[in-house]
């Protein structure tokens, strides 16, 4: 998947010779260059920009879009992180998407493995009723799950945000596991059944480490989908305290109108988007591949 | 079939009297059958049961809301029947938001998925037509950068852009101003009904071509190299490879993109949000979800909002189930065609 394209190492049989215009072709890949920079430019600068307005004064964001900062602020980042409390919401966000991705991927594997591997009664209605809830649109659910962690008393704590968070992605995590599981040889699960081990120690010792891979991916997905969370934690968790990240930056946006503190409102934005994107560059060959293979079935 | 057996062994062999439904298949005994039947239980009715409660059981819910008058602290729930539906098919505002809606879910899917197949096909297949069939170089630098903006927190994204389309300062305007476009400076973007909608949209395709380019850059990878040089063989030009290879080649992938893509345009809640919370000038961008959570949680008219609730999730499904029935009828040509 490394290779730069198609990987066909010989040359192609009917290769039109280079009398078939070697100029025009050049001219061809020519543009396709410059629309891949243009385009790359396109993604770049944004978040270029972002990164020197973090930088800069509010007094320079407002004198000029391209100003460079004449010293570099990093007192933004400072005022941002404690003063804005995107320190406490970035503090909140760790713990709350971090449990509820233990425990999706935990309950999300062990469902994936008996819906995959074993025939029961009802196998078929819940694996479609799970399945569906992939394209349920969730703003339909949200007024009723409300009321529903309101009544269990969960409601604006991170234990219900995180209960909902799992929620949520269970789907998401069920549909992409099952086919991994399905592809585990028979032999593999016959053999540890031959040696004495129980069903549970099959799964727990020897199928949940085979589906490392496809978890990793998983996880991965789900870690971005979840940090990336805004709909669920707006209407479930009211409390200023219990804020996470995309909340907190969504109210500092807009708290205080023309009087917002620009430089620390970029360096918050700076400060959401980074770990992730570091995650992202750490895994980013593995992520390619799985989302193709999850896609494509 | 009933009882407990393994997936893939076959018939189950008689599993004899009790325990139930004995799993003989590996004949392990009674020790064996509750071991399974446990495992069964724990492993999908623990999970399903906390997926039902939080999930589909809300959904039902919001279901039966709809035809009450309920103002959500009210312990009584007054039975309304369709009172809701007519009230907000009566309603400009929500016309409008739905409008808007169906707008996006036209407009985003198509343009973003173009975009990101023309760029994905430049990076595959859109290289030098001498030698072998493949792309241009430095791709997989593209392909990385192409993804950043997935990984930037949609809401994030929002307020970057409602920053680069700040009239006074912004980006847009200081390098449109740059390069001698005088009339728009301290232009607002978003400030304008016949802008801000044509505004908005670019922003939400601008989040997710990168992230569809980089699918379809693999799902091309899948299709056999020699169907790229047969056709080039027939005198296909670039274009003609597209249309007639990669096209069909990934129309899978194609079809699960596009109704990620409409649902998530039909959705379109944090970056309105982020970038117009008020609906924008006129009500130009207020979108359905938007009217929802107004609805809900401003107003505390839960019932009336799950209402619009149901008309979304109506709207969704519509939506999938003509994806389906679009690819159901391109199958036929585009398959007997390769």
């Amino acid at each position: 998947m490394s290779t730069l394209a198609l990987q066909r190492p010989k040359r192609a049989p009917a290769s039109r010779s280079s009398s078939s215009s070697g100029r025009s072709e050049r001219a061809v890949g020519a543009t396709s260059h410059a629309v891949l920079v243009i385009w790359t430019v396109l993604v770049i600068a944004p978040l270029l920009w972002t990164v020197m307005s973090s930088l800069k004064t509010s007094r320079e964001i407002f004198a000029s879009p391209f100003s460079l900062p004449s010293s570099p602020q990093f007192v933004n980042y400072v005022n941002a992180w404690q003063s804005a409390g995107i320190g406490r919401f970035f503090a909140n966000s760790v713990i709350v998407v971090s449990s509820a991705l233990v425990i999706t991927m935990l309950l999300g594997a062990m469902s994936a493995y008996v819906l995959a591997r074993f025939r029961f009664p009802g196998r078929g209605l819940i694996h479609t009723l799970i399945i569906a809830g992939l394209t349920f649109p969730v703003f339909l659910a949200v007024v009723p799950l409300f009321f529903i962690l309101q009544q269990i008393g969960v409601l604006n704590t991170l234990p219900g945000l995180v209960l909902s968070y799992a929620a949520y992605a269970f789907p998401f995590t069920v549909f992409f596991l099952t086919s991994f599981f399905r592809d585990v040889p028979d032999e593999i699960a016959e053999a540890a059944a031959l040696d004495g081990a129980s069903e549970w120690r099959t799964f727990f010792q020897i199928m949940l480490p085979m589906a490392a891979p496809g978890m990793a991916s998983v996880a991965i997905l789900n870690f971005v989908g979840l940090w990336n969370q805004f709909l669920l934690p707006v209407v479930l968790n009211s409390d200023r305290d219990n804020y996470v990240l995309t909340q907190g930056m969504a109210a500092f946006a807009s708290q205080a109108g023309y009087s917002v503190d620009f430089g620390a409102l970029f360096a918050g934005a700076v400060l959401t988007i980074i770990p992730v994107l570091i995650l992202y560059l750490v895994f980013q060959r593995r992520l390619q591949g799985s989302m193709a293979q999850g896609t494509s079935k | 079939m009933t009882g407990v057996a393994p997936l893939k062994s076959g018939a189950p062999a008689d599993g004899g009297p009790a325990p139930p439904p004995a799993a003989p298949a590996r004949r392990r005994g009674r020790r064996a059958g509750f071991d399974r039947v446990s495992l069964i239980v724990v492993f999908v009715g623990v999970p399903f049961a906390g997926y039902v409660l939080l999930v589909l059981y809300p959904f039902t819910q919001a279901a039966f809301y709809s035809l009450t008058a309920w103002t959500g602290f009210s312990p009584d729930q007054p039975f309304v029947g369709l009172d809701n539906y007519t009230r907000i098919f009566a309603d400009n505002l929500f016309l409008q938001a739905l409008g808007n809606s169906v707008l996006l879910l036209v407009v985003v899917p198509l343009v973003t998925l173009t975009l990101s197949f023309a760029l994905a096909a430049l990076v595959t297949f859109g290289g030098p037509t001498t030698g072998a069939v493949r792309g241009l170089g430095s791709s997989s630098f593209y392909r990385v950068v192409s993804f950043f903006p997935y990984v930037v927190p949609a809401i994030v994204i929002g307020i970057i852009w409602s920053q680069i389309y700040n009239p006074a300062n912004g980006l847009l305007n200081g390098a449109l101003t740059t390069l001698g476009l005088q009339r728009f400076q301290d232009f607002a973007w978003l400030g304008q009904a016949d802008t801000a909608m044509a505004a908005s949209t670019v922003v939400i395709i601008w989040s997710f071509i990168g992230f569809y380019m980089v699918l379809f850059v693999a799902a091309i990878k899948g299709i056999p190299a020699e169907l790229f040089e047969a056709a080039r063989l027939d005198g296909a030009g670039r274009l003609r490879s597209a249309v007639h290879v990669a096209i069909p080649g990934i129309a899978g992938s194609i079809r699960t993109a596009y109704i990620y893509m409409g649902i998530l345009a039909l959705d379109a809640f944090v970056y309105m949000q982020a970038l117009n919370p008020s609906g924008g000038p006129d009500n130009s961008t207020l979108v359905i979800t938007q009217q929802i959570y107004r609805t809900a949680f401003s107003q505390g008219q839960f019932g009336l909002a799950c209402a619009m609730g149901v008309v979304l999730a109506v709207v969704t499904f519509l939506f999938v189930a003509a994806i389906f029935t679009v690819s159901r009828l391109l199958r036929g040509p585009l398959e007997s065609r390769t």
